[in-house]
């Protein structure tokens, strides 16, 4: 565990958080989701649970953003907040 | 000051699930909402793995070859004869299990990540029909449409 590099990851973890709530574009926010998975990922390889950080690369990172983009393209774009 | 620091990933956990949430909550999308569920959830899992940190000096969970075999030669095994097993086992050096970080909580979260997944597959599957039905994702009017006594 590397401190500086831990401190780094988590504080762009949190403010990653709060722009894929703030942004209006839902394609948009479905991407931003994606980066902070792959974030979430790097911090776990990090923290020694290399099986964990795997697992959230190919299925958090991965498939969610796919489902979530499948389900924008079938509904609409847009976001009211 | 330093409190904090040494404890940093605990703080983030709690503002990370508190961002979720705000979002479950507060927010009118319903895209949204799930995009906070999946933070909360990701928040829970950080918690879990941050238990199993051990500090400086440990390291993933995985052992080298010398730690499950012994570090004895193949020649040395042929010279001992009968009593090859008992030399193997005292040449196994100690593994001391401050070294490794403890993979626990990594095994339950493995589960709790595809579970995740699961969730927020069939919550996108749900808000897909919602959609057609109504004809918006916005929980207001949504609201309005079901107070109106619409579909």
């Amino acid at each position: 565990m590397i401190a500086v590099f831990d401190i780094c990851i988590l504080i762009f973890l949190v403010a990653i958080a709060i722009i894929a709530l703030s942004v209006k574009d839902l394609l948009a926010s479905a991407m931003i989701l994606g980066i902070y998975s792959f974030l979430m990922c790097l911090l776990w390889a990090e923290m020694g649970a290399v099986d964990v950080a795997f697992t959230e690369a190919a299925v958090g990172a991965g498939v969610s953003t796919v489902i979530m983009i499948a389900t924008v393209y079938q509904t609409s774009r847009k976001s009211s907040d | 000051m330093e409190f904090i620091v040494n404890n940093f990933n605990y703080w983030i956990y709690v503002i990370l699930m508190m961002i979720g949430l705000f979002a479950m909550i507060a927010k009118n999308n319903l895209i949204k909402k799930l995009v906070g569920m999946t933070i909360f959830q990701t928040a829970i899992i950080l918690f879990y793995v941050s238990i199993g940190v051990k500090g400086e000096g440990a390291t993933i969970p995985i052992l080298s070859y010398e730690q499950v075999h012994g570090t004895h030669h193949v020649e040395e095994a042929d010279h001992a004869g009968e009593d090859d097993s008992h030399h193997a086992q005292a040449d196994l050096p100690e593994i001391d299990a401050r070294t490794i970080t403890n993979p626990i909580p990594h095994v339950l979260m493995l589960t709790a990540i595809v579970v995740g997944v699961a969730t927020l597959g069939v919550a996108l599957a749900i808000s897909q029909r919602i959609f057609h039905f109504y004809g918006s994702l916005d929980e207001d009017v949504i609201l309005a449409k079901i107070q109106k006594g619409d579909g």
